[in-house]
């Protein structure tokens, strides 16, 4: 595939930015100024940024714990972002979701999701919504190899593939569900396995190699967009910190760990921008700055950002207050 | 005796428990090695192995329905859900199949498993992994309903709960996990079904369970120093109610607080009150007080979270506004 070279810049751009938010959100949170549980998705980001480039604007994207990365890859303001994770005034959900919460409807965004699994549903009457509208946008639907074996992931590719709807399901498969290896939680070898079982094309694909996610997702935002029905994608990656942050993670395997680190994705690709000459390292070493500026007035901005008024307390629990 | 944490409490009462009886067994998410995610189990996969300390995939609705099938079939499960909150991905299971397979079935079938969950907030956990909903549980016949407020509770109570032959909802609460406090060595059993007195008094009934047993006992003892002599009862299981140990101390002190975290809209508070309004109306002197949580899904940001969860400030407005 011939991948204009602004794209493979914009690859590039947000990773690196990705990384840096995330590098800082686990030291803000370890310094006790984020509260509540943080998912770190470092790691992760050549999917984000491989798969919300597939995207447009007023396509929806349904995401869980994990998925700062993708929030970021899909246009979300990361002022307003942190300021959420911080549980500020100024925060995308004005301070009542946090982390595991984190939603931006303006974005096509439904939400990260605190409950694992009760995305896929959600995301189907997304998509049921798009067809339903003659819009042409699709729906994504975002998740770890873990929360695969809910129930409600089996009902809704069922409905998927039956209602032939515009969305694609995107398995961010990082090795573990919290303590637990693939091998010791899936009776499949892989997650895309099950595509098979709903009749739609399943692969499974290098998730730290950002051109692989982004030519297979665009091959199945493309079948979803012309009304040809979902498909199962499944980017495989490694979750670099603990489940949550404060986790150790004994459970880990240090050898593994140290082979998948070396697998970084950011380096990788930095390497074959250069050797292709799509970019020189003077160009990456401005895009490190200008995702750290990003980060940094990100980070200013949710400190100096009040708190919400206690009266919020109450308001938002019904459309029209009672 | 022996001063342990609430946690640590519960985990000795499964200890016993699974050391009486093979048929004892605990299947939940990351309960094995890694010990569940707030540690609860910890040390029980190397103590019993893994036939009995099981890890399950991601999958509520199996934990709870395989422990049914079991359970009907003469095993004695402790299914985990890692958060309260999470019932609602395997509420079938629970209130129209383990609740209602004995009754259903003319009484030839007995379900004897436990459900152990942690609720309550505090933790900036927001709207999906701090609430507290034990009415959700009480509110479905053939169900009992724990809540342990106390680490010797914790215990006792775990042990009644695996000896029970109906399903019963083990709900810890996360906030107490490192309270201590002696307990009793051996095969304790606190009976299913019997409230406890847990600070004596003679001006007011405080009505507590869980967390706010304990903020209860707190605002008891500032309301002591300023002359109100307060009765604080634990009914420390919600189905089967220790009724007549309710209208009991009502009848002694003549003023009724009800304290839950739960939010306040058909929170089990309402409940006791109606019995407390039903059979014990002569005993009041004033009207009865319930302290709770508002009627909003928690909220993240720790100010508007500390606003939510009922307060030892609060609890004390509310004794106070009755004299
Ligand atoms: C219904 C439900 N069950 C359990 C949890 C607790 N929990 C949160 S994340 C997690 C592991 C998820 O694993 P996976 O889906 O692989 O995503 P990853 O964390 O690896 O990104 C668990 C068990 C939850 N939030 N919701």
């Amino acid at each position: 595939m011939d991948i204009q070279k602004k794209q493979l810049l914009e690859f590039y751009q947000q990773m690196v930015t990705i990384r840096i938010f995330e590098s800082r959100v686990c030291e803000l949170f370890a310094a006790g100024q984020i509260p509540g549980f943080v998912h770190s998705s470092l790691g992760q980001e050549a999917i984000a940024a491989g798969v919300m480039a597939c995207v447009e604007k007023d396509d929806k994207v349904g995401l869980h714990h994990r998925s700062h990365g993708e929030m970021i890859a899909k246009g979300a303001d990361m002022n307003k972002m942190m300021a959420e994770l911080f549980g500020k005034a100024t925060g995308t959900c004005k301070g009542k979701g946090g982390s595991m919460h984190i939603a931006d409807m303006d974005l096509g965004i439904l939400g990260a999701n605190g409950i694992l699994g009760a995305g896929y549903a959600i995301a189907t009457g997304a998509a049921f919504a798009c067809q339903y509208n003659e819009t042409k946008d699709i729906a994504l639907c975002l998740f770890g190899d873990g929360q695969s074996n809910r129930g409600p992931f089996h009902e809704s590719l069922n409905v998927a593939a039956l209602w032939k709807l515009p969305i694609v399901f995107i398995c961010e498969n990082n090795g573990f569900g919290l303590s637990n290896p693939v091998k010791e939680h899936l009776a499949t070898d892989c997650v895309s396995d099950r595509a098979a079982a709903y009749g739609i094309p399943g692969v499974t694909v290098d998730g730290n190699d950002v051109l692989a996610v982004y030519e297979t997702t665009l091959e199945a935002v493309d079948r979803a967009r012309k009304g040809n029905g979902p498909s199962l994608l499944e980017f495989t990656t490694w979750r670099w910190h603990g489940h949550f942050e404060g986790d150790p993670a004994v459970y880990k395997d240090a050898q593994e760990q140290e082979e998948w680190l070396k697998k970084d994705p950011i380096p990788r690709f930095a390497k074959q921008l250069l050797e292709q000459k799509n970019a020189t390292q003077a160009e990456l070493d401005e895009m490190q700055a200008k995702g750290e500026a990003l980060v940094d007035a990100a980070v200013k901005f949710a400190e100096e950002s009040p708190w919400p008024d206690v009266s919020e307390l109450f308001t938002d629990v019904y459309d029209r207050q009672m | 005796m022996t001063q342990m944490s609430y946690m640590e409490a519960i985990r000795d009462g499964m200890r016993v428990e699974m050391k009486r009886d093979s048929g004892v067994y605990i299947a939940g998410e990351d309960v094995a090695q890694f010990g569940g995610c707030f540690g609860v189990t910890a040390g029980l996969y190397d103590e019993f192995g893994p036939d009995r300390v099981m890890n399950t995939p991601i999958s509520e609705a199996v934990i709870v329905g395989h422990a049914v099938g079991a359970a009907a079939l003469g095993l004695r499960p402790i299914a985990e859900i890692m958060f309260v909150d999470f019932m609602g991905c395997c509420m079938d299971e629970l209130h129209n199949q383990a609740a209602k397979m004995k009754y259903m079935f003319g009484g030839k079938a007995k379900v004897p498993m436990v459900v152990r969950t942690p609720c309550g907030a505090g933790l900036g956990a927001a709207a999906q992994h701090s609430q507290c909903l034990e009415s959700w549980f009480t509110h479905i016949a053939g169900v009992k309903t724990v809540m342990p407020g106390t680490a010797a509770d914790a215990k006792g109570l775990m042990i009644a709960a695996i000896r029970d032959d109906n399903p019963v909802m083990y709900i810890e609460h996360k906030q107490l996990l490192g309270l201590t406090g002696d307990v009793p060595d051996g095969e304790y059993v606190v009976p299913l079904g019997k409230a406890d007195i847990k600070r004596e008094g003679s001006d007011v009934t405080i009505v507590a369970w869980s967390w706010m047993l304990q903020k209860s006992l707190a605002a008891a003892e500032k309301l002591a120093a300023e002359g109100i002599n307060v009765e604080v009862l634990d009914p420390r299981t919600l189905v089967p109610l220790d009724k007549d140990a309710i209208l009991k101390s009502v009848s002694k002190t003549g003023k009724l607080v009800i304290v839950h975290e739960e939010i306040k809209t058909s929170g089990f508070g309402g409940e006791i009150s109606a019995i407390v309004a039903e059979e014990g109306f002569d005993y009041l002197d004033a009207p009865i007080k319930r302290v709770a949580a508002p009627d909003t899904p928690i909220p993240f940001s720790p100010i508007l979270e500390q606003t939510f969860i009922p307060s030892e400030e609060k609890i004390i407005e509310a004794v106070k506004a009755l004299f």
